[in-house]
């Protein structure tokens, strides 16, 4: 059973953009949509680009469902299930994330 | 009843649409079975060098075992049939197996062609046309340095391409004296050569290849006859294709004088109820080498087994294709076996594009062209053979440039000819968008998905953009110019309500009047417009969600998620100790230096972290961002001018370092540059500038909306003999108007040609104040000018910005994905894989 773990503050977040964390040896991109006070942590590495970029692009929505464009060359990452949308043969890992007494916390997902 | 038993040898293109034409029309039940001498079910053979760039065996296929069973289709592989009995109507395989039928169909396609050349049947000679023959090219490729194809026709052009992309030194060997010799003239030949040996490949034509043997250097030895020979590890043989008429040669079918099995209109060979369809079929005396003539024969053949009459009347065998990336088209006749038949020829060496024209005796009719290196004019000229409509009064506007069809001299997307490329990744032209726009395409999206426009590099998407909303304009539709679903306004209304609100930031607009979360299409626009208004810093926080990541981190993205380093050097003048400032921080950070086109330096590879560092030492020294990144004013190009030119007139100098340092850090729609030219002679080529002057004896001569890119575009002149001052005041109104009025991502070009009332409008707005708006004009312009200040400079004095300029927010590591390597004595980023293949676009129907 994986632990939540944390990264750092609230504060330290980006509002409405992200920023990259090391998790495990792992870079997650986290998400915080202040408009909705959600929280979102994806995979970092942009499969299609090829280079470890996403937490630098830009977040959106389409039809109230969030997203994040890739800075590289665009395409958009649905923030919940990590799918492409311009090409959902291609996905990010998602991880589940927490603010817990203003800690941002990761934890592996499933 | 009992079914009728339909037997298909081969299942090939032609043999599969056959198979295919039959059941889609299940009126009748036909018992079907076919054999294929291959290890798979029909696939794209056109597509084959596909194969080198990634598709697979899957994504070749037309069909599957699935599809077949499913439609009670026997299928039998790897089992080739070896005898035909057409008394007892019956076939028998390699394996035995025996099979009858009430109508056979042969479809067993064409081979290649080996010459008989001793030592051609060594393990790395090969033939290129099946995914086997390809399998066997890439093991050969792994142990191979060099490679060599025999045959300069389509397919052995296609076999070079696929060895350069296998990273092999590649050469052509042709036994005639020019390349494609069947569907090219000597002048497109000898055109098409250079362009293939500018990208490297070795041509070498008029070689009779006599035998193969062990080499020296490379693995074998080519002998030619002329006593010249050519070492190499790896042949491909693609020396012509013949029909594959064994069966019918060896079991008494009527079969042509040099090869190819007879058949009648209705695909009948000598035996009625024995078929021949694609390319072993020999038609009027014409073996037809081409996909789309195959499908008609399999058409034509399934409608006479059910009794219907279509028949076949030959085809069109005018093909237009890229090959290692250069157009190629061929059209009608061209060797000149018409009597009488003239031609034109436009040969131009410097763009290397080569168009020639063959008309008829009486000028009236076109007979054939000729295309290498533009091949636009191919849609409009077939449609002229095709239709045997009568030419122009003077034929050779035809491959003029830029007269194809209407003039197109400085006017909007409507002007562009239907033929005008509009996408070059995916070959898709105005005429095409056109058609899916008529075929119910409305948005970018359908767009996209039917044309595959704009989804390779994406640098037409304006382009795209800008037809699509012509042609619904021109179905009547009401053209939709919101920006995106979050606001429905176009750019010129949310200019005018931020201008009009004094809105300051993005949370203030979306409660104002949009939806949702904002996009990555508005959110930059609205921070655009924010900055051309109030000039904020733009890392303000709550900018900085509005930011591509270029403006994020003040520094242009590069494919591996590094940044590059502009900084500005006003009018391209630099003195000595800043020229080593820059090599110094250049060195020290290893980043990799280039002089721009746009005079001044850039340094590649900065990684985030690193930004703030490097900056410190360039601000430290004197100088400012060069807002590469942003959609701002770049670059002001200069010549030297009076200062030190015999022939300057004026200070052009001066006057481009003034114009930038006005006007530097203004945002805008898109990019602004600007150039000064000391005298007509326009060394600083200002005439491809947004706003270009030009000195004069009299003053200074501006031009506007100029543009190289994409789709260049010489500026008008806008007024002449202008004193400074004045030219100052005719540049802060305009660009402040083309501000507020522009669409996003809007150069100054595209927007002059779809401002309605075009050059004298805009005259009327800012030299003569009809609009009475040249005042707020100027003074937004001022305020812009005010706030100006180096985003570098605020944000090295600002630690909390700085925290922002780490690869992870919880840890100093760097990002371990990267990696470089030295080339020409640089770093560059380590090649993931070799250069992705050169894409090939077929004809197919
Ligand atoms: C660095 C440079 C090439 C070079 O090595 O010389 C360059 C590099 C890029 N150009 Fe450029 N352009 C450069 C001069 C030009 C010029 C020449 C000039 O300015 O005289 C042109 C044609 C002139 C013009 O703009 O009309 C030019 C026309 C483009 C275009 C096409 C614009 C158009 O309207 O058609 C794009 C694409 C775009 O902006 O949408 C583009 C886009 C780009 C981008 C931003 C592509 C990208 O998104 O990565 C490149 C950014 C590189 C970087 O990281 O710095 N670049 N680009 C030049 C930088 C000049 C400078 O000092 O700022
Ligand atoms: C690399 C390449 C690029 C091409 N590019 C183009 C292009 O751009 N445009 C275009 O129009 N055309 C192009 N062509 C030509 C096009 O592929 C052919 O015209 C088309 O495949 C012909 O179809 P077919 O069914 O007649 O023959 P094939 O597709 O060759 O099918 C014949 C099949 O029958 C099998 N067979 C033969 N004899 C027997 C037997 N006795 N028993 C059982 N099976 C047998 C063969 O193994 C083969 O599988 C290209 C071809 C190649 C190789
Ligand atoms: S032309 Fe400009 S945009 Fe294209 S690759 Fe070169 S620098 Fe990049
Ligand atoms: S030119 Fe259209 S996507 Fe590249």
């Amino acid at each position: 059973m994986s632990q939540w773990i944390t990264i750092c503050k609230h504060q330290e977040l980006s509002e409405n953009s992200g920023v990259c964390a090391l998790f495990e040896g792992q870079q997650v991109a986290v998400f915080y949509c202040k408009r909705n006070a959600d929280l979102y942590a994806v995979s970092n590495f942009d499969p299609i680009a090829q280079a470890n970029v996403i937490s630098r692009g830009i977040m959106g929505s389409v039809q109230e469902q969030a997203y994040v464009a890739s800075p590289l060359y665009k395409q958009r990452f649905d923030l919940n299930t990590g799918i492409c949308i311009d090409s959902p043969e291609f996905a990010l890992k998602t991880y589940l994330v927490r603010i817990e007494a203003d800690q941002v916390q990761l934890k592996k997902a499933g | 009843m009992t079914k009728q038993r339909i037997v298909v040898v081969g299942n090939g293109m032609v043999g599969h649409k056959f198979i295919d034409t039959l059941i889609t029309d299940d009126s009748v039940d036909y018992d079907v079975i076919t054999f294929s001498e291959e290890p798979r079910l029909a696939y794209d053979r056109v597509q084959l060098s596909g194969f080198f760039s990634g598709k697979t065996a899957d994504d070749l296929a037309l069909t599957d075992a699935g599809y077949y069973q499913e439609h009670g289709i026997n299928f039998v592989l790897n089992d080739k049939v070896v005898e035909l009995d057409t008394n007892n109507n019956q076939v028998v395989t390699s394996s035995g197996r025996i099979e009858s039928y009430d109508k056979l169909v042969l479809a067993t396609g064409s081979y290649p062609f080996v010459p008989p050349i001793p030592g051609s049947d060594q393990e790395h000679c090969h033939v290129y046309r099946t995914i086997d023959d390809l399998e066997a090219i890439t093991a050969s490729g792994k142990v191979s340095k060099s490679g060599v194809v025999i045959g300069g026709g389509l397919l052995g052009l296609e076999a070079a391409n696929a060895l350069t992309n296998l990273g092999l030194e590649t050469h052509v060997v042709e036994f005639a004296p020019r390349l494609m010799a069947v569907q090219l003239d000597n002048g497109g030949g000898a055109l098409l050569r250079r362009k293939i040996e500018d990208l490297g490949v070795k041509v070498h034509t008029e070689k009779a290849t006599s035998e193969i043997t062990t080499g020296e250097f490379c693995r074998y030895r080519m002998n030619f006859a002329d006593g010249s020979f050519l070492e190499t590890d790896t042949i491909i043989f693609s020396a012509g294709i013949r029909p594959q008429d064994e069966l019918a040669r060896q079991f008494g079918l009527e079969v042509g004088q040099r090869g190819g099995i007879v058949i009648n209109d209705h695909c009948q060979t000598s035996a009625a109820n024995v078929y021949a369809i694609g390319e072993c079929a020999l038609w009027q005396g014409k073996i037809f080498g081409l996909v789309a003539p195959g499908y008609q024969m399999a058409k034509v053949a399934a409608s006479h087994i059910k009794g219907q009459q279509l028949s076949f009347s030959g085809a069109d065998m005018s093909t237009k294709l890229k090959l290692l990336g250069i157009d190629v088209a061929s059209i009608g006749e061209v060797h000149g076996n018409t009597p009488g038949a003239q031609s034109y020829t436009y040969n131009d060496e410097i763009e290397q594009v080569y168009k020639r024209l063959i008309v008829s005796a009486d000028g009236k009719k076109l007979v054939g062209a000729v295309l290498v290196g533009d091949a636009q004019a191919y849609g409009t000229l077939l449609q002229l053979l095709l239709n045997d409509m009568t030419l122009p009064e003077n034929p050779s506007v035809l491959i003029l440039p830029n007269t194809g069809e209407e003039s197109s001299a400085g006017l909007g997307i409507e002007a562009l000819p239907d033929s005008a490329s509009i996408c070059s990744c995916f070959d898709v032209t105005k005429g095409d968008i056109k058609q899916a726009v008529a075929a119910g395409c409305s948005s970018m999206s359908a767009l996209k998905e039917s044309t595959k426009a704009s989804t390779g590099c994406g640098g037409c998407s304006a382009l795209t953009k800008q037809v699509l909303d012509v042609e619904l304009a021109n179905l009547g539709f009401e053209v939709n110019n919101n920006f995106c679903e979050h606001f429905a306004y176009s750019r010129q209304e949310l200019t005018d309500i931020i201008r009009i609100k004094k809105i300051s930031t993005f949370d203030q607009l979306l409660n104002t009047c949009g939806t949702g979360l904002g996009c990555e299409i508005c959110k930059p626009a609205v921070g655009s417009i924010l900055a051309s208004y109030w000039n904020d810093y733009v890392l303000e926080d709550a900018h900085i969600e509005l930011q591509d990541s270029n403006d994020l981190y003040l520094g242009n993205i590069q494919k591996d998620g590094t940044y590059s380093v502009v900084p500005r050097i006003a009018g391209g003048e630099i003195t000595p100790d800043k020229l080593i400032t820059l090599g110094q921080v250049a060195n020290e950070f290893d980043l990799y230096t280039k002089i721009t086109g746009g005079q001044r330096v850039d340094l590649f590879g900065a990684q985030l972290h690193e930004l703030p560092a490097i900056w410190k030492k360039l601000v430290d020294a004197g100088f400012e961002t060069g807002h590469a990144y942003g959609k701002s004013v770049r670059t002001v190009k200069s010549c030297v001018g009076s200062t030190w030119c015999r022939y300057g007139v004026d200070d052009s100098m001066a006057l481009a370092i003034n114009i930038e340092n006005r006007y530097k850090g203004l945002r805008s729609p898109h990019k602004i540059k600007f150039a000064v030219s000391g005298c007509t002679r326009e060394c600083a080529e200002a005439q491809t500038k947004d706003i270009g002057i030009i000195a004069t004896d009299k003053g200074w001569n501006m031009y506007v909306c100029g543009n190289g890119g994409m789709r260049p575009r010489h500026g008008d002149l806008f007024a002449s003999d202008l004193d400074q001052q004045t030219l100052q005041a005719y540049i802060d109104r305009l660009l402040m108007f083309y501000i507020r009025t522009a669409d996003r991502l809007q150069r100054t070009s595209v927007w002059l040609e779809n401002l309605e009332g075009g050059l004298d409008y805009l005259k009327e707005v800012v030299i003569e104040d009809k609009l009475n708006l040249a005042a707020e004009l100027e003074q937004e312009m001022q305020v812009n000018i005010n706030n100006y200040q180096c985003e570098w400079k605020t944000t090295l004095q600002n630690p909390e910005k700085l925290k922002r300029f780490k690869h992870f927010v919880n840890s100093d590591a760097t990002d371990s994905h990267l990696a470089f390597e030295l080339d020409r004595e640089q770093r560059i980023p380590a090649k993931k894989e070799k250069i992705q293949s050169i894409k090939i676009l077929q004809l197919t129907e």
